[in-house]
């Protein structure tokens, strides 16, 4: 590998490395926020698009078709081409400040497309419930909407964690996508630093920040799954 | 004897499958009647049509004379005094025993939590699972489940309770405790009906057995007759069938 060392110089560099950790880490905290706000609305917003698709009233069929219609297109266009035509498309029907902030419409850029995927994953778990179960609580005399939401939807979500985590830590690293139409988060101030360095290591830096944040949420996810498998779930085979 | 349940040309068809065509039948208040009939004869979906899981095609049911399968009539008041108990039990695996029964009580009697959680042990005692209140449905045999099942039926005080093949689905030791519960409700003032396999338990049990064929009652009448001297032929085959794999002493 004869070009190694340069290689090496240009991604590996301590000292790039240490000088531009605390810019990075200062940054990230702007992804950290987008994330924070966009995740609840997310989860909010995507169990009533499932809900409303999971529905059975004939009386309700063009909602169900609205929500289709709208998980179809969220789902069929680039995460990125929704934050540039949301991003820069809102802000440009001239909206005052502070309303008119690229952060404020790139995270609803984010936030519709990812409930329409996460919308399809809680659908999943909801159909994955067995019909026998929406029979025993009909039987009892729970209406539809507390079937939904005392017997279908909890087996649901516990069934879709794991698709759910994948999608969270999908999210928490296109946050990163913001910074295309303004924000300084850690990739914009990560691509600042290598151009004043000359030098790719701002990157890795970035890279390791984001993994200190998404393999632990994994191995939450894990654990929170095994624990619930223990104590409702029959004895493990081995 | 006043009638409790009156089915009168009910008929239900899932696509071209013509389950039932045409059954008609009266049950007394605290009356234990017991369809018994060839897989498909449609046991199952009759119980289902009487707890308005299923819409009928045709026919009606009357419950204390009153129409329940009208259109537009509220069907959750009604499935409130129709328990129906299944095969497969259909506990709610998320939840614990306790909360299983407690549920209905809670959120559609508007019960407080003390008073449905005084229901749910006074039941489980009486079923003999007191210990299990904080399991959940999973740690339990299927026997111990499908009491927790009848226990969660018992709790609203149901006036009809129907139990839909409740030992087909248990291993034969296990039959027993099961049964036990049903024998000792016999008598209660409920009324029973019983989709079952069980010919032995429903000659004991049943002050009627109805046998089902080709989506109507072929034969309805006491155990000891309609089981020891079937007039139609199509119960005579079906119980000859019976005798034949073990199930029923002839």
């Amino acid at each position: 590998m004869p070009r190694w060392d340069r290689v090496k110089k240009s991604f590996f560099d301590w000292e790039r490395l240490t000088d531009s950790f605390p810019r990075l880490l200062e940054a990230f905290v702007l992804d950290i926020k987008i994330f924070a706000w966009t995740t609840p609305c997310i989860l909010i917003a995507a169990v009533f698009i499932a809900i409303a698709r999971s529905t059975r009233n004939p009386a309700l069929f063009p909602v169900r078709v609205f929500v289709i219609a709208y998980t179809d297109i969220m789902r069929g266009v680039p995460v990125i081409l929704w934050i540039y035509l949301v991003g820069f498309g809102v802000p440009g029907i001239g909206l005052e400040r502070p309303w008119n902030s690229p952060l404020i419409w790139g995270s609803v850029a984010l936030g519709l497309t990812y409930s329409a995927y996460v919308a399809e994953v809680f659908r999943a778990g909801i159909d994955s419930v067995h019909e026998s179960q929406r029979a025993a609580a009909r039987s009892l005399g729970l209406s539809s909407a507390q079937t939904m939401r005392h017997v279908i939807l909890p087996q649901a979500i516990r069934r879709v964690i794991p698709p759910l985590m994948n999608d969270m830590v999908s999210l928490q690293k296109d946050v990163a996508l913001v910074s295309l139409i303004g924000p300084i988060e850690i990739l914009r101030q990560a691509g600042i630093d290598k151009a004043k360095f000359a030098n790719f290591t701002p990157f890795v830096g970035a890279a390791l920040i984001f993994l200190a944040i998404t393999i632990p949420l994994t191995r939450l996810t894990d654990w929170l799954l095994t624990r619930e498998r223990d104590r409702t779930g029959a004895s493990k085979v081995r | 004897m006043s009638t409790k349940l009156s089915l009168q040309s009910v008929a239900k068809a899932f696509g071209t499958n013509q389950v039932l065509r045409d059954v008609s039948l009266d049950i007394n208040t605290g009356e234990v009647v017991s369809f018994i009939g060839a897989s498909g004869s449609g046991k199952t979906t009759l119980l289902r049509c009487i707890n308005l899981l299923e819409t009928l095609d045709s026919g009606s049911i009357l419950l204390d004379e009153k129409d329940i399968t009208a259109v537009g009539l509220d069907a959750n008041p009604v499935r409130r005094r129709i328990g129906i108990v299944f095969q497969s039990f259909n506990l709610f695996p998320h939840m614990s025993i306790r909360r299983n029964i407690t549920l209905a009580l809670t959120e559609v009697l508007k019960k407080s939590a003390d008073e449905a959680n005084e229901t749910a042990s006074s039941l489980l005692a009486r079923l003999g699972l007191a210990d299990k209140i904080d399991s959940y449905p999973d740690r339990l045999s299927g026997g111990q489940q499908q009491r927790v099942a009848i226990a969660r039926a018992l709790a609203l005080n149901p006036e009809v309770l129907l139990l839909d093949e409740i030992t087909s689905a248990l291993d034969p030791e296990l039959v027993g405790e099961v049964l036990d519960v049903v024998r000792e409700l016999k008598g209660s003032g409920i009324t029973l009906l019983l989709a079952t396999h069980e010919m032995g338990f429903a000659r004991e049990i049943s002050d009627r057995v109805c046998f089902l064929a080709d989506g109507t009652v072929a034969e309805v009448g006491p155990p000891s007759q309609l089981l020891s001297s079937p007039t139609d032929a199509r119960t005579q085959q079906f119980l000859q069938r019976v005798i034949n794999a073990g199930r029923l002493r002839g």
